[in-house]
């Protein structure tokens, strides 16, 4: 299901609609099908100023009767909706793995009468299809397994019709998608255009849906549909190529973050490093290991590997080193749920370490700017010499958004923390420069030899001190050096009705879903995408507005934030915590009172 | 080059006595004698008594946090396979905190040499019992004796597939300084145990063979390719016995013109002699207070040196050859390849 629909959000961002994925499956790999707890969605936004994935759908096909159930119990669709089923997954034993009492599922679901439903033997007609004399005399036979798999594209050849998407660039895409197993194509290709004709040459009592093909919302350029994880993944390696150093990657398996490394692993071609090291641990020290040698270093994780990698932040922190650490958050604590998206990292990305221990914490906010702030991360690492935390969030990671292509020319300039030549002969790692960076020598320069530590340094020696003067000094310069990185981000934007007196604030992954709020409530929304440190102008632009609403996946931890640096704001919170996006709907709801 | 090249201006914190200050000055040297220059020299460590070293040396250092020297010196030597790598550890930073690390470096085969210094306690933290502790050993940790069953370093080197297996001991520094050159030469994850006196909180515990007078009846150097003979006289050899009935091979010591005293092959593949060897005199922490009346000696020496590829030679290859066959080798010939549209 999860290829059938990114197929369908890429061929309609091809066609020039804006697109948001939301894909949503069980953390099994294979959770027993036709179970409710089996069920895997995914779920596309098509149209013009597509912000969300949206909140219910229009159109739903559920491929078996379980797929229904759960559609409907969690309202994934609205009153007028579509719903196209597979009517061969409605056998009494189909019924009760999907805990049905009677075998009348629609009447039992009480789904209303508004509700069209469009009943399609799925499964029967695609068999057809591929066992019928002439298919099998040009294409050989297949075995049954192999024909159920391509179901899915019966449904995506069916939607195509619906949506009017034409059939050959459909089948361009499958192509490239199965080019790797060419005896794919055919049968998927059969099966899709079955779907197709199907739609138009039974001609179903359905209307079909045609959307405005531009987009008016983007730039001028080359566009692509775009994951977040890849985005991450292809930002880290553009500022690598754009500061001239080699990119590393230290890291463990950990779900929603591992296509970050298997990205990565895949783009040797990119000069790209990756070890998969032991644990957690040591795909944080890896890296670090990789920084002190002077390379572009990085790792990925999700909320409990941060967990694990909290001690080593902290050496990179009083070490002094620039790392990027990208936590991709899922729900928690502890194992959580691995497959679904929170941001309850917050907190632990400013502050879960030992010590004063201060990081820079950027936050993406679509899954195309995943690119910019995982290059952006690594820019003020490098420049800053300290560990910059980019947080996306499993909604980003596994959704897809258009991006349009950067050039490396036009990316900003990154300018790696380097050392002085005349400090050659007399280098020691407490030295700074006059913004109070470190300097960055490794092991390769001549005449820079020194020793590094996880120990307090001396302010002027860079030795091993346990001076208590010295220690709250250090503190106070590590402190400042983060402080200061302000001066490079830029201002916080107010969007949407900046008349209004009330704003809804956010950070990351829920921009999307705000601006959508934000329109409906003619209200000003601010999303931070910097979130330590904050942008200069957010004491100055929050003030500006009598009610302030921080909408966050959480109890409120962005909320706490702000209320703990800016006291005399009066901050109200709206928080979801269910492992979902928020829902438009609910945020205006609330709004509104 | 000269050893002093090699020491840092710091002045050496050790506790006097302490078999480390041996450890130190053997390191100079073997690093004199070795001759890379300092600035392509890393030296990184973890926490403990040992991991003070690199303060001491004057390369590039990086005294990192608990247990994890072995994970950023990998990632140190991955990335830059052209730096000379070493690793400082203790009994406890590498085989408790750190033991996950340790064996997956030298599962990978990281270029790296790596000193473990074994006094078998923790000592910075003043005085619990570590992994290596024999068994019943009383400490500020286990008032009333050890029930644990201690590491033996060489068993979990060898089960962790090394290559490379040296042990050496603080007082001797000729022993102490081929070891070390040895690791160096070693391509690979050279695991050098150093065995040191600590001697504030486990004085003595090497004192089976580091006491003068006990140490060549008690220990033999093994050399590749020199006949297994030790002794205060040279008068005794080792060879190998299979039993009979259960066919389990045992060392024996014999006379020295026995012919069936063996000769060292560090060299060869198989680990099955390299363990026997390595295992000598080791059943004496099965028991803290047992008299172990062991005739066998404790080896010390390059025990096991065997070629294999490294990871980080392997890692940098693979790159290599991807990179040579790729049409896409920049960011913007990588974009260009993918499916897109103008708008």
């Amino acid at each position: 299901m999860q290829l059938t629909g990114n197929l369908f959000a890429s061929l309609s961002a091809i066609l020039g609609h804006e697109i948001s994925t939301l894909p949503d499956f069980p953390a099994e790999i294979r959770a027993p099908q036709g179970t409710l707890g089996g069920v895997s969605g995914f779920q596309v936004a098509l149209g013009s100023e597509v912000y969300t994935p949206g909140d219910k759908a229009d159109v739903i096909v559920a491929m078996n009767s379980a797929a229904l159930k759960v559609s409907t119990m969690n309202k994934h669709y609205h009153e007028h909706a579509i719903i196209i089923v597979d009517t061969d997954t409605f056998t009494d034993k189909d019924l009760e793995k999907a805990q049905y009492k009677t075998n009348n599922p629609f009447e039992e679901l009480a789904i209303p009468e508004t509700v069209q439903i469009v009943p399609v033997a799925l499964t029967t007609l695609t068999k057809e299809a591929l066992t019928n004399e002439q298919w099998k005399m040009e294409n050989g036979e297949l075995d049954n397994k192999s024909i159920l798999k391509c179901r899915n594209m019966f449904a995506l050849g069916l939607i195509c019709w619906l949506f009017d998407e034409p059939m050959d660039e459909a089948i361009h895409l499958l192509e490239d998608k199965f080019k790797k197993k060419p005896a794919l194509i055919a049968p998927n290709t059969k099966v899709m255009v079955d779907g197709y004709n199907y739609g138009q040459n039974l001609a179903l009592s359905v209307n079909q849906v045609r959307l405005e093909a531009i987009t008016k919302n983007q730039a001028h350029g080359r566009y692509t549909s775009i994951a977040g994880n890849k985005a991450t993944a292809w930002g880290l390696i553009a500022a690598a190529e754009k500061a001239g150093k080699h990119l590393f990657l230290g890291s463990y398996p950990i779900t929603p973050a591992t296509d970050i490394m298997h990205e990565l692993a895949g783009r040797k071609d990119q000069n790209v490093m990756v070890v998969q090291a032991e644990d957690e641990i040591a795909g944080v020290c890896t890296a670090i290991g990789a920084a002190f040698a002077g390379d572009l270093a990085c790792t990925s994780t999700s909320g409990p590997g941060l967990s694990l990698k909290s001690e080593a932040i902290g050496l990179a922190v009083m070490a002094e080193l620039p790392l990027v650490v990208i936590d991709v958050q899922r729900g928690g604590p502890s194992t959580g749920l691995p497959t679904k998206t929170e941001q309850t990292d917050l907190l632990q990305a400013l502050y879960g370490r030992n010590g004063e221990c201060p990081a820079v914490v950027l936050a993406a906010s679509t899954p195309a700017n995943c690119f910019d702030f995982a290059y952006e991360a690594c820019k003020i690492a490098m420049e800053n010499m300290t560990p910059v935390i980019l947080l996306t969030d499993t909604y980003l990671a596994n959704g897809t958004g258009l991006w349009r292509i950067p050039q490396l020319k036009d990316l900003p300039a990154i300018h790696p923390q380097g050392v002085p030549e005349e400090l050659k002969g007399h280098f020691n790692p407490a030295l700074r420069d006059e913004r109070g960076v470190r300097y960055w020598a490794y092991p390769g320069l001549e005449g820079f030899e020194h020793r590094n530590i996880g120990l307090e340094r001396d302010a002027e020696k860079g030795t091993i001190s346990t001076n208590p003067e010295n220690h709250e000094k250090m503190v106070l310069a590590r402190k400042a050096k983060i402080a200061q990185v302000a001066n490079r981000i830029p201002d916080v934007k107010v969007q949407g009705n900046a008349q209004s007196d009330t704003v809804l604030v956010g950070w990351g992954s829920t921009e999307g879903h705000l601006h959508s709020a934000a329109d409906q409530l003619n209200c000003a929304l601010v999303q931070f995408n910097y979130i330590s440190p904050l942008p200069k102008n957010t004491r100055e632009v929050l003030s500006r507005f009598r009610r302030i609403i921080v909408c966050e996946l959480n109890t409120g931890q962005f909320a706490n934030y702000l209320r703990s640096q800016f006291p005399e704001l009066k901050i109200e919170q709206y928080n979801e915590i269910q492992g979902q996006p928020f829902a438009v709907e609910r945020i205006v709801e609330y709004g509104s009172k | 080059m000269e050893a002093s090249e090699f020491k840092s201006d710091q002045y050496v914190r050790f506790c006097p006595g302490c078999g480390d200050h041996a450890i130190c000055m053997a390191l100079q040297k073997a690093m004199a004698q070795i001759g890379i220059p300092t600035h392509q020299v890393a030296v990184i460590s973890g926490i403990g008594c040992s991991s003070r070293m690199p303060h001491y040396l004057n390369t590039y250092g990086f005294n990192t946090i608990h247990g994890r020297g072995g994970a950023v010196a990998s990632g140190v030597k991955t990335s830059h396979p052209e730096l000379t790598v070493w690793q400082m550890s203790g009994d406890g930073d590498c085989l408790a905190i750190g033991g996950n690390h340790f064996i997956h470096e030298i599962r990978r085969n990281v270029d790296l040499n790596v000193c473990l210094f074994n006094n078998r306690i923790y000592g910075l933290t003043k005085g619990q019992y570590s992994p290596t502790s024999p068994k019943g050993f009383v400490s500020k940790s286990s008032p009333f004796g050890t029930v644990e069953r201690p590491f033996i370093p060489a068993e979990l080197v060898l089960g962790a597939r090394g290559t490379f297996f040296a042990r050496t001991l603080d007082v001797d520094m000729p022993t102490t300084v081929d070891c070390l050159v040895a690791a160096q030469q070693h391509k690979g994850c050279s695991i050098v145990e150093c065995l040191v006196n600590c001697v504030i909180f486990n004085n003595g515990t090497h004192a089976w063979i580091a006491d003068r007078e006990q140490r060549a009846e008690h220990s033999i150097i093994l050399k590749h390719g020199e006949k297994m003979i030790f002794g205060a006289n040279k008068d005794k050899g080792l060879a190998v016995e299979i039993d009979p009935q259960t066919f389990v091979p045992k060392m024996i010591v014999v006379a020295a013109d026995d012919p069936r005293v063996l000769v060292h092959d560090a060299q060869q593949q198989d680990p099955t002699l390299h363990r026997l060897l390595a295992l000598m005199g080791q059943d004496r922490i099965e028991n803290v207070n047992a008299e172990v009346d062991n005739e066998l000696p404790i080896a010390l020496g390059v025990i096991r040196d065997v070629k294999a590829e490294t990871y980080d030679e392997a890692v940098n290859a693979q790159i290599a050859e991807v990179r040579g066959k790729a049409k896409a080798k920049t960011f913007d010939e990588l974009t260009a390849t993918l499916e897109s549209w103008e708008m």
